[in-house]
């Protein structure tokens, strides 16, 4: 006989583990990831291969020489974000650009708080933000680069939304943008459309994952399903209100990040609520910011600051929103 | 299909002995009844060394309100009264008798007849529960009579019989619902009788269809009795749980079931009030099931009370060279074995062997902040906090706050925790705290 | 352009006479009056807030002492007696000198001496483990060793010896404040006053299990033998429970007791390696030896 354990209760354990969670996110968002190479080749596995291995390098180093505790890379929480971050990146973008968004996403965004499930935002968003402010021009050329199996001359290269920025400032309409291009019937942006950002192309690949997340348990639909119910109702009113100035639900669901930072990213259990109620109001916010700043603000995309803005509101969430208690109220 | 509300996990039910019939275990050339098998005071021993005893007689008086009798399980000489350790090594007051025979107390029924006939009164039957020393068989041992009498000015309008067994590997009542149908529906309609005539539900999961099937039969008699099928669920058989489940009504926090009009007694005590009121036998044996993976041949037992656990593990197939951890009750809630030569309790239902892979812990690693803690809490608390709070010390205002003591230490959060933090062993020691405090607190 | 700044530097200069004057009278209104010689006080203590006065912090300690009529038993472990002569200085009252106290852990229990039986698998705390059960090992009373005394100790002076598996106190940084005795659920620990050089003889077990199942639990334990209270002149030990105490406040660090302890469960603390030192020590309070001891203990 073995030595006997002795253990106060219970003695056995789910087959959840961290690692298990963080390859389930890692399997879900494959389609996405099958997708963008499919479309943008070459350039977009090595922004995919240059962010994972800098995340995890620098994660290593940090922990290893810096802080000098156990190294966590093996948890894969690491990697997410270097896939959530290229993903995330122009698929044209420079290799450089990726390196330097995985140093600041796991250096300054998740380490600097102590690392895994310390840090206030996401990893990943900070990463692109800090890209997004300081390279705005490596971090806007749509061009989209050569393909493996796809011919791109079709496509413009650029993002939707930002040919709707450009389009209503030159004063032309909303429906006379769509009609001049092609590429913007919801059909078309549903299945696949190359331009944006390498994880936008296609909405169909993010809601596999996000349907794979939800039978395995990972995430609970709350967050995302707001934010989609909240952006529709107000893109509808307003799009009700002034068609020719403002764009559609539609629209504004299947364009952007709002699919790939809905599922992947306002969903990361570090930085968004615990209990339903604190995950509703987390998802409206991100909902009505998004929207706000597609429509009034000079950035022709919002899904990443509305994220990150309501980051910051998480431990008030946690603190306020209860789960409902058993044994109080509801009393016979 | 109904079940309870908040939260819950799914542990795989892994119920191996379920087909296992229940077979009596041969009494060990020597027993030691612990005096101290149900909750409260330990009962005083009324024997000395030297004497002689029947099965069922009298050998500890209870020694406060809540407390309780204690019977001898064989027939023989007392060897000794003394301190013996009991399965946490704690030392505990023992009666230690050598094994004679197997001579019965002659007042007891020993036919196989089913006596339906309930004559005794309510009083009657109260005071004949007290003198057979039954409690709560299904682990707490809370006496039974002192639940069956409710405190003035509180009525029972439902007695629900708990057949939920929802423990994994557990089948100790499932067995006996599905072999003593008759026995169980008799002693839920005696206790139904003590509680003024109440409506009386038999709760059993989905996952017991023919223990369903049995009881439904045995019941068809009984316009008062219903049986209902819960869905899988753990922590189903927890009493709060189960008044959720079958009246939607919630025990208000520091409440009793019996402020919502509920008693709550599990099958194995519907049973052993049978063959007390009717059988006029006391409780001295139980069916206790024997199982793991590692286990030869796992059984369900009818073990007299105080037979050395080593003997029963014997009698299922010796012990396995991989087991590694012994429980005495099921993986989720049962209490790890530290000393092999304990003896059986009252409210000893199973004997579970783990091996090392399946119940050591996974080191500890950072909180992720996933929720998954809070979304399986049954009582709606949020363990991670908690854990945050005790860890920090002293912090005990904040867990008061936030309902530490409404915590029933089912282990849903740290069964579920990815990032296996030891949740519960951090709540449950400081919710002992936080109670110690609000009793002080209450006392001035 | 002129008038505008000197209507600026007028109106500012108003605001800020009138808010200077609001500001004086609020805070003569709210003025809390405080002894001054509480901070003088709390300036000369450690500043730990280790709780080891029994008082909740430094300056609650301070208050106490300041409203107090004479300082009697109020004493600062942690900064001894040097410390309690400068409050008196500063209160102008009599320091009552006390001895100083050191942690000991009273459990020989090494891996060596004490088999595990078993192996504890969960939260490592002493606490959580001590609820759980009897622990790792066949004694009751001893060592859990899963360190809440070193997670107690403010002044880094226990650890945690991996070989031994139990905690060590550095005689030098203890400052005997308690706080490990209070974390440790067993009670191991105790605070005793030591001798001329940190020396102390001690009885380093806890076990009051009868003899026979103490030594099979152990080899280093003390099974109540009684052969040390017999050999002690000063009748500085008592046995109770099967478990020997020698009374540090009687105790002459004649050492007679450690040679006769059969098991070795009693130590000396601190004492030269050779042999010959402790005879000296005991020399001048040899003077009473007559009493015996006769009065055997309960």
């Amino acid at each position: 006989m073995s030595k006997q354990i002795v253990s106060p209760a219970p003695h056995m354990h789910s087959e959840f583990s961290t690692v298990r969670l963080m390859r389930d996110v890692l399997i879900a968002l494959a389609p996405a990831v099958l997708v963008s190479l499919y479309f943008y080749g070459w350039n977009a596995l090595l922004l995919l291969v240059c962010s994972v291995v800098t995340c995890a390098a620098v994660e290593y180093l940090i922990e290893k020489f810096l802080l000098k505790c156990p190294v966590t890379v093996k948890d894969c929480s690491c990697i997410v974000t270097g896939v959530l971050l290229a993903l995330n990146l122009p698929p044209a973008a420079p290799w450089w650009i990726a390196v330097v968004g995985s140093i600041v996403a796991i250096g300054i965004a998740k380490m600097t708080f102590g690392g895994l499930g310390q840090n206030i935002f996401n990893p990943a968003l900070v990463g692109r933000v800090f890209l997004l402010i300081s390279f705005p021009v490596a971090m806007t050329t749509w061009t989209a680069p050569q393909s493996w199996f796809h011919s791109v001359d079709a496509f413009s290269g650029a993002t939707p939304l930002a040919l709707i920025n450009e389009g209503l400032h030159s004063g032309s309409t909303v429906q006379e943008i769509i009609a001049a291009n092609p590429g913007l019937t919801p059909a078309q942006m549903l299945f696949a459309r190359a331009g944006g950002s390498a994880g936008e192309a296609s909405v169909i690949a993010l809601l596999i994952g996000f349907v794979y997340l939800l039978c395995r348990k990972v995430i609970k639909p709350h967050i995302p399903v707001t934010i989609w119910v909240t952006v529709a109702v107000m893109t509808g009113i307003f799009s009700l209100c002034n068609p020719e100035a403002y764009t559609g639900p539609l629209f504004n669901l299947f364009t952007g990040g709002l699919m790939l930072g809905s599922i992947f990213m306002a969903t990361d259990y570090v930085t968004s609520p615990m209990t339903n109620k604190g995950m509703i109001i987390f998802g409206v916010g991100i909902g009505v910011l998004t929207v706000l700043i597609r429509y009034f603000g000079s950035y022709p995309e919002g899904v990443s600051f509305a994220i990150l803005i309501m980051n910051l509101t998480v431990p008030l969430l946690n603190k306020y929103c209860k789960p409902v208690r058993f044994g109080y109220g509801r009393r016979k | 299909m109904i079940t309870f509300k908040i939260g819950g996990v799914h542990p795989h039910e892994n119920k191996i002995a379920r087909e296992a019939a229940i077979t009596p275990l041969a009494s060990p050339a020597k027993v030691a009844i612990s005096m101290a098998q149900h909750l409260g005071a330990p009962a005083t021993p009324v024997v000395a060394k030297g004497d002689k005893v029947l099965v069922g007689q009298v050998i500890g008086e209870p020694s406060g309100f809540i407390s309780g009798f204690v019977h001898s399980s064989v027939s023989g000489t007392v060897a000794a009264v003394e301190p013996r350790a009991d399965i946490a090594g704690n030392m505990v007051p023992h009666v230690v008798i050598d094994v004679e025979g197997d001579e019965w107390d002659p007042a007891i029924d020993r036919s196989d007849s089913i006596v339906r006939e309930i004559t005794d009164s309510p009083e009657d039957i109260l005071a004949k529960i007290k003198a057979a020393g039954i409690v709560g068989m299904g682990g707490a041992t809370f006496p039974t009579h002192v639940k069956l009498n409710p405190p003035q000015g509180k009525k029972a309008e439902f007695l629900i019989i708990n057949g939920a067994e929802c423990e994994p590997y557990v089948t100790a009542d499932d067995r006996l619902m599905r072999e003593s149908p008759d026995a169980i529906v008799i002693g839920a309609a005696i206790m139904s009788k003590v509680l003024g005539g109440c409506k009386c539900k038999i709760c059993i999961e989905e996952n017991k269809p023919e223990a369903i099937a049995a009881i439904q039969k045995a019941s068809a008699a009984y316009p008062d009795i219903e049986v209902l099928k819960l869905k899988k669920k753990y922590p189903q058989g927890g009493e709060k749980q189960l008044i959720d489940a079958v009246t939607g009504r919630q025990v208000p926090s520091g409440a009793l079931p019996i402020d919502t009009g509920c008693v709550v007694q599990n099958v194995a005590t519907s049973y052993a009030v049978y063959e007390a009121i009717q059988k006029n036998k006391p409780l001295f044996e139980r069916v206790m099931t024997v199982t793991g993976q590692c286990v030869p041949s796992p059984r369900n037992f009818r073990v007299r009370l105080g037979t050395p656990l080593s003997f029963v593990l014997e009698a299922a197939g010796g012990v396995p060279e991989t087991a590694a951890k012994f429980i005495s009750g099921g993986p989720m809630m049962g209490k790890a074995i530290a000393n092999l030569d304990a003896t059986t309790q009252k409210g000893s239902s199973c004997l579970l062997l783990l091996t090392e892979e399946q119940t050591r812990r996974k080191p500890e690693s950072n909180c992720i902040r996933c929720g998954k803690c809070t979304d399986a809490c049954p009582m709606g608390l949020e363990p991670w906090l908690l854990n945050k709070l005790s860890r920090a010390g002293g912090q005990y205002d904040a867990l008061e706050e936030n309902k530490i003591f409404d915590c029933i230490e089912c282990g849903c959060c740290l069964y579920t925790c990815p990032a296996n933090i030891p949740l519960l062993d951090v709540i449950r020691i400081n919710k002992a705290e936080v109670m110690k405090i609000i009793r002080g607190r209450a006392k001035k | 352009m002129d008038s505008t700044i000197l209507a600026t530097i007028v109106i500012l200069t108003l605001i800020g006479i009138v808010v200077a004057v609001v500001l004086f009278f609020v805070a003569q209104k709210f003025k809390v009056v405080e002894d001054e010689r509480i901070d003088k006080v709390e300036a000369c203590l450690p500043g730990a807030n280790c709780g080891g006065c029994g008082s909740a912090g430094c300056r609650d300690f301070a208050q106490r002492v300041v409203a107090a009529p004479e300082i009697g038993s109020l004493f600062c472990p942690v900064g001894g007696n040097e410390v309690m002569q400068k409050v008196a200085q500063v209160l102008g009252r009599e320091a009552v000198a006390q001895k100083k106290m050191v942690a000991v852990v009273r459990c020989s229990g090494t891996c060596e001496n004490r088999p595990r039986t078993n192996e504890y698998d969960g939260y490592a705390s002493c606490k959580v483990k001590a609820a759980l059960y009897s622990g790792d090992t066949g004694c009751r009373y001893g060592c859990l060793g899963c360190g809440d005394c070193v997670a107690a100790c403010k002044f880094g002076a226990i650890r945690m010896n991996p070989e031994t598996g139990l905690p060590e106190v550095d005689d030098t940084k203890c400052t005997g404040c308690g706080a490990c005795a209070s974390a440790c659920p067993r009670g191991i620990i105790e605070l005793r006053t030591t001798g001329p050089k940190n020396r102390m003889v001690v009885v380093l077990c806890n076990s009051k299990d009868k003899g026979a199942v103490a030594r099979k639990a152990c080899k280093a334990a003390c099974i109540g033998c009684a052969k040390c209270q017999k050999v002690c002149p000063f009748e500085a030990i008592k046995v109770e429970n099967n478990l020997a105490y020698i009374d540090f406040n009687v105790c002459k660090l004649c050492t007679k007791c450690v040679s006769e302890c059969p098991t070795g469960a009693i130590h000396k603390i601190n004492f030269p390696e050779k042999p010959a030192a402790p005879v000296e020590k005991a020399a001048p309070a040899a003077v009473q030896p007559e009493v015996k001891a006769k009065e055997v203990t309960v």
